[in-house]
């Protein structure tokens, strides 16, 4: 795959994104809490952030530190409990459901840890499903869908169904599916974490490929930190909810920040 | 989403549990065949009633009478309609004129007399009334021995079985209740009967003018209705001998030998009416005292009734009885469809039960296609179609089912009917508009028992239904 093992390209930090580096995404006093029972659980606690368009990010975080929850907040898959997502001057919080589901279907594009490809349809029937949520012809359909499983170098394995292919193809798939509809934004969530680590750096690899090479915009949550320094060009740090550091891709003071927040937490 | 990839995700869907879907898919079919049997056997029964109602002529037919027949006058007609001195009389252009009303078949006269037949040189009082062509087609003479006259003037007779039993002197078997007709019939198709009726011939010379002027005015008027009434003999070949009674609706006057209408028409026989009109009749046309008029179907009686009202003469049909019998069948039917829909509701339970379990196992699938952007609205219409396609399939195979099962009930009551000696009928009809319907009825009752199944579906939580293993 070209580029694997290249030197990830190194971007000065950009909290804030620059009249050049247009905002895809801000978030802005984000909140997502949850009562389980008597509990308040603060998912994710006031978070804000900003993601210029084509830019890199990784969302870092231990477990249960609300990195997927700001994910799935930023997908329109969740409805915060307060604060906004804007993209595209669209606020997420605002639209109704229909809105939200036309937003997944045409602005977004999603992979996940395990996958999620149906499992009773082929991988071509897969790639071929948001298309026909959004109604494209019929005719051209079958070309895209090739198209999108050759990119990810499937082509010959396009009937084939997911329980037959190895992790690695099932995740390459999936990708091709979340790119079939021409998302400006790509959320990955831990898109690695089932894989072997060779598997994984071919994945990082069309991922990385296609935010340089289509400008697309790319928030992946992970918690492999070098997975994340190798790739991304931008580290967001989350502990309990909140956001503890945004850098550029370099070892800062906010995986210290990350590290005490961790202490603090099994302190209590 | 189109609706051709919502049918296509739908078949999908439906073939991956097809076990469990093709059960669902069975009780939808079982409940349609027992709709579709309820409902078949209820018309299946109207149209055999229908059927013989029609044939037997009672409910398309309306008897005609002129007001002038003051023995055929009742309370409501003395109220209604021109006095009975001034009325019409019914003759042939009045006959012809009924005819040409809408609606109606054919309109002929009602000719009967009493007569004396010869039969062996043995003389037999009775009724011979006079039948048209079209009564061959009646129910009436199912069950002849022999045959119907072979032309509308041939000098043929049918006998009625009563009639034919008086000629042989036999007396029906102690402790039988029917004569077995062929028994009858053998030794007296092709016999020769001598019948001695009056005939009613037009005087060639009119009324020898009288002295008094006034008086030959009013004669000349009369001119024409002169009549010799001369005893005259026609002989008639037995061809015919009718198992059932054609008239049995006439009571008292009902005939039980049948001439050819034609041919009663040209022997001219005095009818008690040419006595009664002869003071009025300005012509040898016939004077009829009854018309018996068939109409197209039993539903356009009343009108017809109301025509031939208008025109001044009486009327009577059987119309209310029948109306009363469509109310019953209606009502039979109702029922039979409410006990046929119980099935079909226990299917209704199993869809909805079937595809709440769909959900449950297709959570993530529901996840995932919220994830890559399925909207409510899509997923509530994939499970919707879901829903559909089995109603139809079910549908389909219940109609299938439902007319099987009726052949063979069919086909069972047809073979212990003919053990009883009597024909085979066809009780069971499952028209176009039934299959149609059930279908139809299938689909409607399946998407009805989607509507709780697929809102839940599409509120699903995406992010929970994600984590869902």
């Amino acid at each position: 795959m070209d580029g694997l093992d290249k030197p990830t390209q190194r971007n000065p930090t950009a909290l804030e994104a620059s009249p050049a580096n247009p905002p895809a995404i801000r978030v802005e006093q984000l909140c997502r809490h949850y009562r389980m029972g008597e509990t308040l659980i603060r998912a994710v606690d006031g978070v804000t952030l900003t993601v210029g368009a084509g830019e890199f990010v990784a969302l870092l975080g231990s477990s249960g530190s609300g990195k997927s929850s700001v994910l799935n907040l930023i997908a329109g898959l969740d409805r915060p409990t307060s604060g906004n997502v804007i993209v595209q001057h669209r606020n997420l919080a605002e639209l109704s459901r229909e809105d939200l589901a036309r937003y997944r279907l045409h602005t977004v594009g999603m992979v996940f840890q395990s996958f999620n490809l149906i499992a009773s349809m082929t991988l071509a029937e897969n790639v071929e499903l948001p298309m026909r949520f959004a109604e494209v012809d019929r005719g051209k359909r079958e070309g895209l869908v090739r198209e999108a499983l050759a990119r990810v170098g499937l082509q010959a394995r396009m009937n084939h169904r997911p329980s037959e292919l190895s992790g690695g193809e099932q995740q390459r798939a999936a990708l091709a599916r979340a790119l079939i509809n021409r998302p400006q934004l790509l959320l990955a969530d831990e898109p690695t974490g089932n894989l072997d680590s060779r598997t994984g750096t071919e994945i990082m690899n069309i991922v990385r490929e296609l935010n340089q090479q289509l400008a697309m915009t790319v928030v992946m949550v992970t918690h492999e930190r070098a997975l994340a320094e190798r790739y991304a060009q931008r580290l967001i740090f989350l502990a309990d909810g909140k956001l503890v550091g945004d850098e550029s891709n370099s070892v800062t003071a906010a995986s210290k920040a990350m590290d005490q927040a961790g202490r603090n937490r099994e302190s209590r | 989403m189109k609706l051709t990839d919502l049918t296509e995700l739908a078949v999908r869907n439906l073939r991956e549990s097809l076990l469990r879907n093709s059960l669902t898919t069975i009780g939808i079919s079982v409940g349609v065949a027992s709709l579709v049997a309820m409902l078949s056997l209820g018309i299946g029964l109207q149209q055999l009633a229908s059927r013989r109602l029609m044939k037997s002529g009672l409910f398309d037919t309306v008897v005609v009478t002129s007001r002038r027949d003051l023995r055929n006058f009742n309370r409501e007609q003395e109220r209604s309609g021109p006095a009975p001195g001034e009325s019409r009389i019914l003759d042939e252009p009045t006959r012809a004129e009924v005819e040409h009303l809408p609606n109606v078949l054919e309109a002929y006269p009602d000719i009967r007399f009493i007569t004396e037949l010869r039969y062996d040189d043995k003389p037999h009082l009775t009724t011979v009334a006079a039948l048209p062509a079209s009564a061959q087609s009646t129910d009436a003479f199912e069950g002849i021995q022999g045959r119907f006259f072979s032309s509308n003037t041939a000098p043929e007779a049918i006998l009625q079985k009563t009639f034919a039993e008086e000629l042989l002197g036999r007396s029906p078997k102690p402790g039988l209740d029917e004569t077995n007709v062929a028994e009858l019939a053998a030794p007296l198709l092709g016999k020769e009967l001598i019948m001695r009726y009056a005939q009613r011939e037009k005087q060639g010379t009119p009324v020898e003018p009288s002295s008094n002027n006034e008086a030959n005015s009013d004669n000349e008027a009369l001119a024409g209705a002169a009549y010799s009434v001369i005893s005259r003999e026609q002989k008639l070949t037995i061809v015919g001998v009718a198992d059932l009674d054609p008239e049995s609706m006439r009571g008292p006057t009902r005939g039980r030998v049948f001439l050819p209408l034609g041919l009663a028409e040209t022997l001219h026989v005095m009818q008690p009416t040419d006595l009664r009109e002869i003071s009025r009749a300005a012509s040898d046309q016939p004077v009829y005292s009854s018309v018996s008029v068939r109409v197209k179907n039993p539903g356009q009686v009343q009108k017809v009734e109301d025509a031939i009202k208008k025109m001044g003469f009486n009327t009577f049909s059987i119309l209310d009885a029948s109306r009363s019998i469509q109310q019953f069948f209606k009502v039979l039917d109702v029922f039979l469809g409410i006990f046929g829909s119980l099935a079909l509701a226990v299917a209704f339970i199993g869809i909805v039960n079937t595809l709440v379990m769909a959900i449950l196992e297709r959570r993530r699938e529901i996840g995932i296609m919220k994830a890559i952007g399925a909207s409510d609205a899509d997923v509530k219409k994939l499970f919707f179609a879901e829903a559909g396609a089995m109603g139809i399939l079910g549908g389909i195979v219940g109609v299938a089912l439902g007319w099987a099962i009726g052949q063979v009930i069919n086909l069972g009551t047809n073979v212990y009917l003919k053990q009883q000696s009597f024909p085979p009928e066809h009780f069971w009809a499952v028209p176009w508009w039934l299959v149609l319907f059930a279908i139809l009825f299938s689909f409607l009752v399946s998407l009805a028992a989607g509507l709780y199944p697929a809102g839940r579906a599409a509120r699903l939580d995406p992010v929970q239904a994600l984590r869902y293993e």
